[in-house]
């Protein structure tokens, strides 16, 4: 019993491996290329709108919503990349309960990966939206004093991003594996249909939490609601955003 | 005792000790917010997606202390490192 796909070689030339990871990645990868790209020809075309064009503009629509509600920015960068981000870790999630594959993201590489891709978008998107010195006084932003505990933050979500996933995503295949050896009757299937739901909710999660992660780093001085009634001009401002957040 | 014995009990000793003391905190938490939730969602049901949505991604960060003690004890029971060294030393 393996704890990651990444053991499972299916293929060796000299130092080159290709495991189990990389298969189920190369799978969703296809599966996502094909259909977006099926699905965009058709639209250019001018095609009547099918079942797959419908589907893929309410997942559109649902993130796009979502970067609405949390980011004040109209970025479609975020959408493309977040939405990515949610298609990806949704299918590979969602195929797991075809027999004989194991999603990729129960194994730690490819949950690092996608962790890492948040943390290099954060500092993209802040810098190109409000510019280097906005978003480096962003690490400064109750007192100096918090610098060092907003890097610190900034390091260990990225480790709970990652390790979020795969502890998620592992589980449910160990336990589905312990349940197969100790009940094999009809047990292991309810805890399956508790995994695709785990599974579906863990990539809303995960892109949910890029684009509030995202939209915390676009934020600039003046547009971070304070708790403290001020008599400043952008008091107005303030109340509208407390509003906007409440 | 040898040591192999003394290394596998400890290993499971540790483990079911990690997961069962890392889940009550957050067992707990996600309780409290989940009955927070439905008493904010009968006060105001218009605000169902907002709430529903923050209350998902609050569970997530709180889901993932349980998580991190999941993963601690399925590594000292499936991939051990003191279990692979000895092992190793004994070969």
């Amino acid at each position: 019993m393996n704890i990651t796909p990444d053991l499972t070689i299916f293929w060796q030339y000299g130092f080159i491996k290709v495991n189990e990871t990389m298969v189920g990645t190369w799978i969703v990868m296809a599966l996502l290329g094909v259909l977006a790209g099926w699905t965009g020809q058709r639209i250019a075309r001018g095609k009547p709108a099918s079942f797959w064009r419908s589907g893929l503009e309410v997942i559109v629509v649902f993130v796009r919503e979502i970067i609405e509600d949390t980011t004040h920015h109209k970025v479609d960068a975020i959408l493309v990349f977040a939405g990515s981000i949610f298609l990806f870790v949704a299918t590979a999630n969602i195929l797991s309960v075809i027999p004989g594959y194991t999603a990729p993201t129960g194994s730690l590489s490819t949950t690092a990966a996608l962790a890492l891709c948040v943390f290099v978008a954060v500092p993209w998107f802040g810098i190109s939206q409000v510019g280097i010195g906005n978003y480096l006084s962003n690490y400064l932003h109750p007192t100096w004093v918090m610098l060092p505990f907003n890097i610190i933050g900034e390091l260990s979500r990225t480790l709970a991003l990652a390790v979020r996933l795969f502890g998620n995503m592992m589980s449910g295949t160990m336990i589905g594996a312990i349940l197969l050896l100790v009940i094999p009757l009809v047990f292991p299937v309810l805890m399956q249909l508790l995994g695709l739901l785990t599974g579906v909710i863990q990539a809303y999660i995960f892109a949910v939490l890029a684009i509030v992660y995202i939209a915390s780093g676009m934020e600039t001085q003046q547009s971070t609601s304070n708790p403290q009634p001020q008599t400043t001009p952008n008091t107005q401002t303030d109340n509208q955003e407390l509003k906007h957040h409440l | 005792m040898s040591d192999l014995a003394l290394i596998g009990m400890a290993s499971a000793l540790a483990s079911g000790l990690c997961i069962a003391i890392g889940s009550i905190g957050s067992a707990i938490g996600e309780g409290r917010a989940l009955a927070q939730a439905l008493a904010s969602l009968a006060q105001q049901p218009d605000e169902g997606n907002t709430i529903t949505r923050i209350l998902f991604v609050g569970m997530a960060m709180v889901e993932s202390t349980a998580i991190y003690c999941f993963v601690v004890s399925m590594i000292l029971l499936f991939a051990n490192p003191f279990w692979n060294y000895l092992l190793s030393q004994v070969k």
